[in-house]
């Protein structure tokens, strides 16, 4: 019997403070996000799928087809492709496709550039019907809204 | 038009039973949308938001969408009570309305033995529960529907005890007339403060909603009593929960907040209908309110809270009663 009647003033008790809180909370303004129409800043440090950076003189990639990142990568989801064209002593880009399926978002190939010729994107808008969408090819999204300077 | 043809009392009865159905499935869509909007809100989100202006057709699309689903039974359920429980839970919650005082003029049939009636009613939806849960061969209905049994025993009596003290009081359980004692005097949630609240607290639990929503307890037993129901099946239980809270919010009403009074309007014996929806939705907000503050109770708890509080406290307020009136 003891208890009886303090768990029952106690008990009320907190029960009405918890109703205040909650009616308290309902009147305040939402805190969340209409996503679709609105969207939050993304922090600079936000670790997206990896992108060629642009070159503000040439336009191009800076890529010297050294092919550290590829080789860096665990889970070898990078191809690169390059040529030498006639009398150039440069090797030049033409393809560098990213199986993003496959990307664990590690980082190391971005570490592991001489010349911090690939980043991490902004894009965390990632969904699409076939795993195709999914095969990158990062040269040709260069200078095409994706490119990062 | 010529009423030759009708017999007053057919037209009565059509006219009623069109009218049940309505009210049931507006309360339905009304009730849904504004328990995601307020579930919302006290989350600081906004709740539904994108059919619709303010997400008001939301529940309007979820309805059509669980109408055109199909009715998955399971294999080794018991097929015909598998298909008989969801009509067995929504029909004795829409009996009700027959003998709910709306207003004066706006009620349907005025039973001698009213609030009876709606008691007894209201038990048989324990019996659906169980026949949803035991015929759907899973472990997690029958689960849920063991706890619904042992809940609505429980919770009934102090429903029935503080119900009492108030028919002690008019001496009638016909609804019209116990409004009546309250329109000529005080309303009985002050002559009777202790029976209210203790209706309040039974009624919830009567209705298997948060925190006492041990049948369908999502984290515990995934949806309890209705696992196995899909489409329409799940929809008439749906229906009949909503439909249940307004019932027994109308029963605390009439019972207790004076039915149809309050300010006095023009054409007070239909328009007082206005005043007691009122007081019925403010009623089921505090229920809202109630579920999403609260987690859910355990199930010892549940008990030792009808038996150990609810039960005696209501007696203990029926003999008083029975004394004073007796005085
Ligand atoms: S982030 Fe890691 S896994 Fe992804 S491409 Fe770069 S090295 Fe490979
Ligand atoms: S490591 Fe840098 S420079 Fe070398 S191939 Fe990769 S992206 Fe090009």
């Amino acid at each position: 019997m003891s208890g009886y009647f303090s768990d029952l003033y106690h008990g009320t008790k907190s029960l009405l403070v918890g109703l205040g809180v909650t009616f308290r909370e309902m009147v305040k303004p939402t805190v969340t996000v209409h996503y679709p129409r609105e969207t939050l800043t993304i922090t600079p440090n936000y670790r997206g799928h990896i992108e060629l950076v642009c070159d503000e003189k040439t336009g191009g990639s800076l890529c010297i087809t050294c092919g550290m990142c590829a080789r860096a990568c665990p889970s070898a989801c990078i191809s690169i492709q390059s040529e030498k064209p006639e009398g150039s002593k440069k090797k030049i880009l033409t393809g560098f496709v990213l199986d993003f399926t496959r990307c664990s978002l590690c980082g190391i190939c971005v570490e592991s550039c001489p010349t911090d010729a690939i980043a991490y994107s902004q894009e965390y808008n990632l969904a699409g019907f076939s795993r195709e969408e999914f095969h990158m090819d990062l040269l040709d999204r260069l200078g095409k809204g994706g490119s990062l300077t | 038009m010529d009423t030759a043809f009708f017999p007053p009392e057919l037209l009565r009865m059509l006219i009623a039973a069109l009218f049940v159905v309505t009210v049931v499935f507006v309360n339905a869509l009304f009730m849904v949308y504004a328990e995601r909007k307020i579930a919302g809100h006290i989350q600081r989100r906004p709740g539904p938001y994108e059919v619709g202006w303010h997400g008001i057709l939301q529940t309007l699309v979820d309805g059509i969408k669980l109408m055109t689903k199909e009715l998955v039974i399971p294999r080794d359920a018991n097929r015909m009570l598998f298909r008989v429980a969801p009509l067995l839970a929504f029909t004795p919650v829409v009996m009700p309305f027959l003998v709910l005082p709306f207003s004066e003029n706006l009620i349907i049939i005025d039973l001698d033995i009213g609030l009876i009636f709606i008691l007894t009613m209201a038990s048989l939806n324990v019996m659906a529960i169980l026949v949803a849960g035991w015929s759907s061969n899973n472990k997690y209905g029958l689960f849920g529907a063991m706890r619904s049994v042992a809940q609505n025993i429980a919770y009934e009596i102090p429903i029935l005890l503080s119900l009492l003290s108030v028919v002690l009081i008019t001496n009638s359980f016909s609804m019209r007339t116990i409004v009546d004692a309250q329109i000529s005097g005080l309303w009985f949630c002050l002559i009777q403060p202790l029976a209210f609240i203790i209706y309040l607290v039974a009624a919830l639990a009567e209705t298997n909603r948060a925190p006492f929503d041990m049948p369908e307890a999502e984290s515990e037993l995934t949806a309890g009593f209705h696992t196995e129901y899909s489409g329409m099946g799940f929809g008439l239980f749906f229906l009949g929960e909503y439909t249940n809270m307004f019932i027994v919010s109308s029963v605390a009403v009439a019972v207790f907040l004076g039915g149809w009074s309050g300010l006095p309007l023009p054409m007070d014996a239909w328009t007082g209908a206005i005043w007691f929806l009122l007081k019925v939705y403010i009623l089921m907000f505090i229920m809202i309110w109630i579920r999403w503050t609260y987690p859910r109770v355990r199930f010892d708890q549940l008990m030792n809270l009808s038996w150990k509080y609810l039960i005696p406290f209501a007696l203990l307020n029926l003999i008083v009663t029975a004394v004073i009136v007796k005085l």
